[in-house]
């Protein structure tokens, strides 16, 4: 990673047995320097006002139909959106790039704001499989439960859900925080990379099973291990920071973190930060 | 890929046919080969009801060999006598379509005997028998299928039903769901995922005297808990005996006369949202399935892994 900031966040990381760099969003572009912010933008991303508020009645429309209308209204500048009647639908709000407060006033179906680098999506329902998969940076809060593969991939952002969630939550994730304010299914954590993820409910069979590395914080019961998963000790540098974490996603008010088990990889397995190298070579 | 959906209403009746055509329209991008539906009606429960197939549909995407239709007229005339030969009564008699027909039918003696003797006809098959339960089942989506079989009208208190999307067997009614739970009347199932012990499970049932119409996966679902309850078990434990039987991944629902019940693998692998409320339970493989008929915000929840749930009308 060049470029990357450390500092005093390193001590900390380290003692908490994660990785240096700050996994969020577009700071893991190897070729990205935070220095050059302001250079660095995508394409077809717009100026909004976080003022300009606006709604939209998705009832009657196909998603892509309307994720387009969000794009115009970007375009148009309006930074604060309501999307009324998702009821259900698929891929709602994907491959957003923009800074943009976006409000769902129901649920959403399969792959909800999957693919988005940067806006804050507050979801007033429930979410179905995959909601905010391959996520780069930004927030999602999800007011009910949500289904299973829930932040499967995510680079980085906060991904909170303040009901129960499904199996394989956080499947293959790569940085950023998963936040769970009730129970999780199987195979939780199940070959995540980097990032957290916190359960304050039970969690079901196979936790973190086949993960290289991340760390993962459960308040309830746990069903079982996962091939290669351990409990490791908490420390204090883990508990500011989820009392922290937990109080910016507000959730979990008053919840005794002290008693919460981490779970880290056992890296018997682990081995694809070793072979990286090997393999680039190989490529180059 | 195949979308599921149930619905079961507690201590009323409604508009199944129409609501069960609604939640599974909503999820025909999971599979439009073919739509099957399991309608638990308002009937008096007296007399049994036959649907059952002389023939198959050789419409368009139809694995199956065209037949000419007076083989259907000529397969017709066998089951009547058969059914004269076993002592039943035919009180009522429907044909839908040229291969479909509905009886009404008085009969009190054993039914594996009375099945296995209706099926020994050459391409007919029982799709249900029951005093509640008519299987409907054919190629095409659930709103294409419905309208072919007038169910929009169909009165009852619970259903489940398919859209499937070929994968293990052929795009033809015998392979299409819901299956029967044969030889138990008013049993039925529906499945989504793949079943991989299929043929060493369907050896088993085989060699003892359980029958199998298809070469689908799912249909050994309906025989495997239709001989656990043969051997005494409830419902609700055969179904959770499934969970280690049947090797695979799955989510499936099965009704009876008074029951709906689903089950959900170890592995979660396969998807199904759940609402749940004091007069209604609706479920499906997709949220859009249970918004179809209840547009209104509601608390939903994916079912964890390993779950077996039933419920009573």
């Amino acid at each position: 990673m060049a470029n990357l900031k450390t500092g005093e966040k390193k001590t900390k990381a380290q003692s908490m047995g994660l990785h240096t760099e700050v996994l969020t969003g577009k700071t893991q572009q190897k070729f990205f320097n935070p220095d050059e912010a302001e250079n660095f933008y995508y394409f077809g991303t717009y100026d909004v006002d976080f003022n300009k508020r606006t709604e939209i009645d998705v009832k009657d429309m196909e998603c892509r139909e309307a994720n387009k209308k969000i794009d115009e209204l970007m375009k148009e500048g309006y930074g604060t959106i309501v999307i009324k009647n998702p009821q259900g639908k698929h891929s709602l709000g994907v491959g957003i790039l923009n800074k943009l407060n976006l409000i769902f006033e129901g649920s959403l179906g399969y792959f909800g704001v999957g693919s988005m680098d940067g806006p804050i999506v507050r979801i007033n329902g429930r979410v179905g499989w995959s909601c905010a998969e391959n996520m780069m940076a930004g927030k999602v809060v999800i007011e009910k439960n949500a289904g299973s593969c829930f932040g499967a991939a995510i680079r980085g952002g906060d991904l909170i859900c303040k009901g129960s969630v499904g199996a394989r939550t956080g499947i293959d994730q790569k940085g950023g925080t998963i936040i769970i304010g009730g129970d999780a299914g199987a195979f939780t954590g199940f070959m995540m990379q980097r990032g957290r993820i916190i359960i304050l409910g039970d969690v079901g069979i196979n936790l973190g099973d086949s993960m290289y590395d991340g760390t993962i914080f459960v308040g309830g019961k746990i069903g079982s291990f996962g091939s290669d998963a351990v409990e490791a000790e908490l420390t204090d540098s883990d508990q500011d920071w989820l009392k922290r974490k937990l109080k910016v996603a507000e959730i979990g008010e008053n919840f005794d973190v002290s008693k919460m088990t981490k779970v880290v990889a056992g890296k018997k397995l682990w081995n694809y930060d070793a072979l990286e190298p090997t393999e680039k070579k190989g490529a180059i | 890929m195949c979308g599921i959906a149930g619905l079961i209403h507690r201590g009323n009746t409604s508009k199944v046919g129409f609501e069960l055509q609604g939640m599974l329209q909503a999820l025909k991008h999971r599979g439009e080969d073919s739509t099957g539906y399991a309608l638990y009606g308002k009937t008096d429960g007296q007399n049994f009801i036959m649907r059952f197939k002389v023939g198959e549909n050789v419409g368009e995407g139809s694995t199956s060999i065209m037949e000419d239709v007076s083989v259907y007229d000529e397969r017709k005339k066998i089951v009547d006598g058969y059914l004269k030969d076993l002592g039943a009564t035919i009180v009522k008699e429907e044909r839908t379509l040229p291969y479909s027909l509905r009886y009404e039918i008085q009969y009190d003696k054993d039914l594996m005997e009375f099945s296995q003797k209706i099926e020994s006809v050459p391409g007919v098959e029982i799709l249900s028998m029951g005093k509640s339960l008519e299987v409907i089942k054919d190629l095409g989506n659930a709103e294409a299928v419905c309208k072919r079989y007038s169910l929009d009208k169909v009165e009852g208190t619970h259903a489940i039903g398919h859209a499937r999307m070929a994968t293990e067997s052929g795009v033809d009614i015998k392979s299409a769901h819901p299956f029967w739970g044969y030889p138990f009347s008013d049993v039925s199932v529906v499945h989504n995922g793949q079943l991989t012990n299929y043929w060493n499970n369907r050896r088993v049932l085989e060699n003892k005297g359980m029958r199998f119409m298809s070469e689908c996966d799912s249909e050994l679902i309906a025989v495997y808990l239709a001989e656990k309850m043969r051997n005494g078990a409830t419902l609700e434990e055969g179904m959770k005996e499934s969970l280690m039987g049947l090797d695979g991944v799955f989510t499936y629902f099965v009704a009876t006369k008074d029951s709906l019940g689903m089950a959900k693998d170890t592995m979660a692998a396969k998807p199904l949202v759940l609402y749940e409320s004091d007069d209604l339970v609706a479920m499906g493989s997709e949220e859009i399935a249970i918004r179809s008929i209840l547009p209104q915000e509601i608390d939903t929840y994916d079912p964890f892994d390993g779950m077996v749930k039933v419920w009573q009308i």
